[in-house]
């Protein structure tokens, strides 16, 4: 029998009867890892959480049975589900920071299961389960750090405190939602080992809810792909990954960066309908390129394939076979000057330097992508050079000039040619104000412009992004986050820069939709000759967008190359080890020479 | 395909995410505070057309009890208690809503001042303001009004100070939020100027909160002028306030207690729906009767 039995399941919004999700059924055997893989608005954290039996407010799961190891989990009555949460089926939340009591020390809250769960052990009993939990997750266990507050520890710690806590009661099944997100490629790479040691060893099933397919490729058994609150296709991971069977996983694995291989990425065109908004029949019918008149009748039943494999397409058997994973051709930087030049760059907050001695140089019309892991500095260079920070020694020569530190002291040239994209499309859009005076703020500023002139040009630049110019009107939460991403880089094109700064610009959107910008980002570099400083933490975007690549840690600049050379040949040790850690979709042929770190 | 990616947005409908105002009106508690509060002031507007007597004339002896001439009978000198009722709303309305516009709108102003400079003007306005408020309040109203003799303008400038380190420190507090966002930086690095940023950017980010404190305010402002005008120090007699009415009636409240009830209902019934107001928006904004979409 399967450690986790779901079937039928429906969760609906409350009160309007729409599905969330809606006939999912799935089996997890004992010692099995399972991706739960889809974007945004797919439900598949719903799943998850149905998996405790637990539905969020505004939510109630409607009907279905969820069994685990015989129990079932739905008919569970407040003090049955109470026992079984963390004793039966376990739960590791995205952000531990947020999971973890900020006000109580690390060893009560890993204290607190066993009292509730496991009255019957004394103290000290409890101190040695605990200790081995923690070797387990390879922390300390000494009474040190079980007597430090959250906020002592680092992400990556507080994670694996988490992890530790959901392994302590030994349940059957564990849910891990997105565990990993908004980690470190290094730290990223220890907690999946750990969470795939811990299963090992004490033949845990896990359910690993994310939207990252190159983070479960080496880690889970099979994969459940979900959509629009379906489960569209299942299988062996690797069966999935290398002949995808549905249109929608094809996309997405087109959509897709690798790090192991220059990819063209191919966006999925639409959005992802929302709950009320669902089609008919085949909820994917409207984005996909094989839908027929039959897709529209019924949601289409599961079709088996051999192999283990399940997919929810009627025409899974006329499709042709998919193509894979296909390299793109690489790109000639072409012949250009110097824009801009950073030399001997050093900032500092307060007492603490976050700089040294930075220098680079940025070709008119190349994107250099600024690679390094959360607090290497990479996102203060690019504020230094666009005059958000101004307490920075050195020097940034633009177009042959100095640049002053403070924005207001540059020429209103500079601040129109320098332009910046933020990471997070939902907060560098004034949600008081509608896209259309978004962009008229910087048409007013820069080129006085009223009236008739200025609603073509924001028309002009909406266009350029692929937005309808209707959008002008709107405000952005009436937008998706691909759409905020969109409006905003149209707001820095209005001001018709040389120099566009990318800061982060795809870490809060779903892969189709990163796809989607980065072939954007791209276009504009060759068709208006923009030079792009492409500020990421992820290699494998790197080799999709960049034509040379600057890698960041501690504050310097570690090595400087054409991106084919530092990401297939690195020379600096550091660069070696962020590669190893970044997570590929085909294993990396073990190549003779590279020394091992 | 960019044809696609160009259709399909504009078929799917995109609905607003109904903003904290209109969240805050679909609970009955607002509505119930508006008609409330609207039928105050409509009274204290419309009073003295629907009066039976005028509010100077005498229409029986002093604290007569309920009389078919006199519905709620008559006032220490005589006068039709409804009558002055009717006539006393607009004095005391019109001193609390100047007053607190006037403290409201030069403490955001201050606030976010503050909050944008961050530097020593910063420090110089709430320390300022901090010594304002270090002051028993009503005392310090007392003094000037005291020295300065009463006068109604001289009282709605006075209460509209008292509220200035509040209304700050509150704008202060949620301007220093904003001023973090991402969208307020993209319009300095284009070197938009920092009045036009306050203005355009910040401002409307500002306005639900700050709705929230003026109703608060206001609220407050009935209580503390018809407080002044009780102790003698707001509207002189003859004209009619309701808090000078408590004062002078309070001694024939056994013999006549409508005299006294009339007017403390008003000022109840006006505290009582702008309060409702307030709540209902302020519960909005922080979301406790949120529907969570997925």
């Amino acid at each position: 029998m399967s450690c986790v039995e779901v079937s039928q399941l429906r969760v609906e919004l409350s009160g309007v009867r729409a599905d969330i999700v809606d006939d999912v059924s799935f089996e997890i055997e004992h010692g099995e890892i399972v991706a739960l893989v889809g974007e945004s608005g797919s439900g598949k954290s719903t799943i998850g959480n149905a998996l405790l039996g637990f539905a969020r407010r505004g939510a109630r799961i409607a009907s279905g049975r969820v069994e685990i190891d015989g129990l079932s989990v739905l008919e569970l009555g407040p003090p049955a589900l109470r026992r079984a949460r963390g004793r039966t089926v376990a739960y590791i939340p995205q952000d531990p920071s947020a999971a973890l009591n900020p006000a109580l020390r690390i060893g009560r809250q890993l204290e607190e299961g066993l009292e509730r769960h496991n009255p019957q052990l004394s103290g000290a009993q409890r101190g040695e389960a605990i200790a081995a939990g923690l070797s387990e997750v390879d922390l300390p266990n000494g009474r040190e750090f079980l007597r430090r507050y959250p906020h002592q520890l680092s992400g990556g710690q507080q994670q694996r405190i988490a992890i530790a806590m959901a392994f302590l009661l030994r349940p059957s099944v564990i849910v891990l939602d997105e565990p990993t997100t908004g980690l470190d490629v290094t730290t990223q790479r220890r907690v999946i080992e750990t969470v795939r040691q811990l299963c090992e060893r004490h033949g845990t099933s896990a359910l690993y809810v994310t939207h990252d397919l190159s983070v479960v490729a080496n880690l889970a058994d099979r994969i459940l792909v979900a959509y629009a609150g379906r489960i569209v296709e299942t299988g062996p991971i690797d069966a999935v990954f290398a002949e995808p069977a549905h249109p929608y996983t094809r996309r997405l694995l087109a959509a897709l960066p690798d790090v192991g291989s220059r990819r063209g990425l191919e966006p999925i065109p639409g959005r992802a309908p929302a709950p009320r908004a669902r089609p008919s029949g085949c909820a994917f019918r409207e984005r996909c390129e094989f839908a027929i008149g039959a897709c529209a009748t019924a949601p289409p039943a599961p079709v088996e394939l051999p192999g283990g494999r399940s997919v929810r397409c009627l025409r899974v058997h006329e499709l042709p076979s998919s193509a894979g994973l296909s390299p793109a051709p690489a790109r000639a930087i072409p012949a250009q000057d110097t824009i801009l030049i950073v030399r001997d760059l050093i900032a500092s907050y307060g007492q603490h330097r976050v700089l040294h001695d930075v220098r680079f140089a940025l070709g008119s019309h190349e994107c250099l992508a600024l690679v390094g892991e959360s607090g290497s500095g990479k996102t203060t260079l690019a504020r230094s050079i666009v005059g958000l920070l101004s307490s920075w020694q050195g020097e940034i020569v633009y177009a042959g000039g100095p640049l002053a530190p403070q924005v207001r002291a540059r020429s209103s040239l500079i601040r129109r040619e320098l332009q910046y994209v933020f990471q997070n499309p939902y907060s560098s859009l004034n949600p008081r104000r509608t896209i259309g005076d978004a962009l008229s703020l910087p048409i007013e500023h820069f080129f006085h412009l009223r009236g008739r002139a200025r609603r073509e040009r924001i028309a002009g630049a909406l266009e350029r992004v692929s937005l309808p110019a209707a959008y002008a009107d709107r405000y952005p939460d009436q937008l998706s986050g691909g759409e905020r991403q969109r409006a905003a880089i149209a707001r820095a094109l209005v001001c018709q820069p040389r120099v566009l700064i990318c800061d982060e610009v795809t870490s809060a959107l779903d892969v189709s939709v990163q796809a989607a910008i980065v072939k954007l980002l791209h276009e504009l570099q060759l068709e208006q000759g923009l030079a792009l400083l492409f500020v990421t933490h992820d290699l494998a975007l790197v080799r999709s967008i960049a034509q040379r690549v600057i890698v960041m840690h501690a504050g310097r600049i570690v090595e400087t190359g054409e991106t084919d050379a530092v990401l297939t040949q690195p020379s600096h040790e550091y660069t070696h080890r962020l590669l190893a850690d970044t997570p590929r979709l085909v294993p990396a042929p073990t190549e003779p020479g590279v020394p091992v770190s | 395909m960019s044809a696609g990616a160009l259709t399909v947005p504009l078929r799917t409908r995109a609905r607003r995410q109904p903003g904290p105002l209109r969240v805050a009106w679909r609970r009955p508690q607002t509505k119930t505070g508006a008609l409330i509060a609207l039928l105050t002031i409509a009274l204290a507007l419309l009073g003295p057309l629907l009066a039976p007597h005028s509010a100077t004339q005498f229409v029986g002896p002093p604290f007569s009890p309920a009389s078919a001439g006199a519905p709620l009978g008559t006032d220490y000198l005589g006068r039709d208690v409804l009558s002055v009722t009717l006539d006393g709303g607009r004095s005391l309305l019109w001193m609390a809503f100047a007053a607190t516009t006037l403290g409201v709108g030069v403490g955001i102003a201050l606030g976010m001042i503050a909050a944008y400079s961050r530097n020593l003007l910063d420090d110089l306005i709430m320390r300022l303001l901090d010594v304002l408020y270090a002051f028993p309040y009503i005392v310090l109203v007392l003094l000037f009004v005291s020295l300065l003799g009463s006068n109604q303008a001289l009282i709605v400038l006075l209460v509209g100070v008292g509220w200035l380190p509040g209304v700050a420190r509150t704008t202060r507090g949620i301007t220093l939020e904003v001023i973090t966002r991402d969208f307020v930086n993209a319009a300095a690095i284009i070197g938009i100027p920092r009045r036009t940023i306050l203005v355009r950017e910040v401002l409307p980010n500002l306005s639900t909160p700050l709705m929230v404190e003026y109703a608060l305010r206001l609220t407050w402002s009935v209580g503390l002028i018809s407080a002044l005008s009780f102790l003698g120090f707001g509207v002189q007699p003859p004209a009619s306030d309701w808090g000078l009415m408590i004062n002078q009636n309070r001694d024939g409240l056994a013999a006549n207690p409508w005299c006294v009830l009339a007017p403390i209902i008003c000022i109840a019934l006006f505290a009582i729906g702008t309060n409702l107001i307030a709540d209902g928006i302020s519960r909005s904004v922080a979301g406790i009767d949120r529907e969570i979409l997925p």
